[in-house]
């Protein structure tokens, strides 16, 4: 069972759908019993840093998520559920995140060309720069659907980059711990095919 | 880099897809989820659901395809049609919809941009505009066309993107069903004022209107086009091939 860890933010009905299709079960919780349990971890988020942060903290779930990674669980972050694993974020004044993955979370404007449009929104190729498990059923080039403005910088664990006028960190792998800017969920069969390898991990 | 996209427009009255549709291989040609998931099997790049129908039964169907199609189609989902409140931007977002398209709801009240992006974000909502030549001047009207409002269109969208608007479609009226190609000379007018997304939309009527509409425009991201697509004239995944080969980039 896939748990997809529900912290007031975001659209999950994709998400879920999209697990549904490749042959798993997934649901979305807040229930630390049911996260702590799960097979596989999901921590999506759409919005700003800080108030992503602010919910995951509060509401407890930022321990069980970090549990989760130390128990050697499998667990994605999906878009601002990724930047969110970083060690802190700058989107609005400076955030805390939950430093599984090393490196900050800033704003594209700061490397990108003065001329190319924020966010970076629509579909751009896949770069692999280390080896990672998710990937096993891609090939470089292949296409994946991003919508963000922000991105994890000074990172080491960098899997992927996409190319905006600067090799833009596209996903991470710490571990068990990974991380997609992107979203697998709208990126047509290539991201089932990412989800699908996250599924069959350690199967 | 980011490819140039391609984008299906389904319009959706009392359940079906209006215009009807004559491909191979389907089973129901107006079912807007089975077309739905061959779009998005032949390489469109989004699709755009536009609710057509103004009945409270009607859209309680729309809703319901909507949730169907989100469930086995897996690319962004841009819905339109009746947004007129905060209340739609939420049913229809709840039902699986990435961004949300406000047209004469936003030009009855210029606020409902600024709240959808203060509580979705500004990636979350599509201004789209219907506009035409008055005079020389190229004017916004509302109500599918019908009005003249007396707007001027590069305010209008100066204004949307400045209250949150994170993408702009831009029909025109004047190019709209002559498929002769898109309105090149109103498409520079509003690219060259904004720098959010702007889809071309009205008037597509072959392959080389898309090339044209790329080559002439670099800062037009995607064209959309429905009956073109509908009746089959121009092929998603021929199109495609073509603009590759054409030199633009697209996702193949």
């Amino acid at each position: 069972m896939i748990a997809i860890v529900d912290y007031g933010v975001g659209n999950l009905f994709s998400l879920k759908s999209s697990f549904k299709e490749i042959g798993y079960d997934a649901v979305v919780t807040a229930d630390p019993q049911v996260i702590l349990s799960a097979d596989k971890v999901i921590l999506p988020g759409v919005g700003a840093f800080g108030d992503a942060s602010d919910k995951l903290f509060s509401s407890g779930l930022a321990e069980v998520v970090l549990k989760v990674a130390e128990n050697g669980t499998p667990l994605m972050g999906i878009c601002l559920g990724m930047q969110l694993l970083f060690d802190k974020g700058f989107e609005y004044g400076e955030h805390k995140g939950l430093g599984l993955i090393k490196g900050e979370v800033k704003s594209i404007s700061e490397v990108i060309p003065s001329n190319l449009k924020i966010p970076h929104m629509g579909w751009n190729s896949l770069k692999f720069t280390a080896k990672s498990e998710i990937f096993k059923y891609l090939s470089d080039g292949d296409f994946v659907y991003f919508v963000h403005s922000f991105y994890g910088a000074n990172c080491p664990f960098v899997t992927a980059t996409a190319d905006y006028g600067y090799p833009l960190t596209a996903s991470v792998q710490n571990k068990n711990v990974y991380g997609c800017q992107f979203h697998p969920e709208k990126s047509g069969e290539t991201g089932l095919k990412i989800l699908r390898a996250f599924c069959e991990l350690g199967e | 880099m980011l490819t140039k996209r391609i984008i299906p427009c389904l319009d959706v009255k009392n359940g079906r897809v209006v215009k009807g549709v004559n491909f191979m291989g389907l089973n129901d040609v107006s079912d807007p989820v089975e077309l739905a998931s061959y779009y998005s099997k032949s390489g469109a790049d989004e699709l755009v659901f536009y609710d057509i129908t103004a009945s409270f039964e009607g859209r309680a169907i729309f809703t319901d395809i909507l949730k169907k199609a989100a469930s086995t189609v897996f690319i962004p989902l841009t819905v339109g049609g009746g947004i007129n409140t905060l209340d739609d931007f939420d049913r229809v977002l709840k039902c699986g919809a990435d961004k949300v398209s406000v047209n004469s709801g936003a030009i009855k009240n210029p606020d409902l941009i600024k709240e959808g992006a203060k509580r979705y974000g500004d990636q979350c909502v599509v201004l789209s505009v219907d506009a035409k030549r008055v005079d020389g001047k190229f004017t916004v009207f509302s109500k599918g066309g019908r009005e003249n409002t007396g707007i001027d269109l590069i305010d209008w969208v100066k204004r949307g993107v400045d209250n949150g608007a994170g993408e702009i479609v831009l029909n025109s009226i004047d190019t709209d069903g002559v498929k002769n190609g898109f309105d090149l000379s109103m498409l520079k007018a509003v690219s060259d004022v904004v720098k959010v997304p702007v889809i071309a939309s009205g008037g597509a009527g072959k392959i080389e209107d898309f090339i044209t509409l790329f080559k002439t425009l670099d800062k037009v991201d995607a064209g959309l086009a429905a009956s073109i697509f509908h009746f089959g004239e121009v092929e998603i995944s021929n199109l495609k091939k073509q603009l590759k080969n054409a030199g633009i980039n697209v996702r193949i």
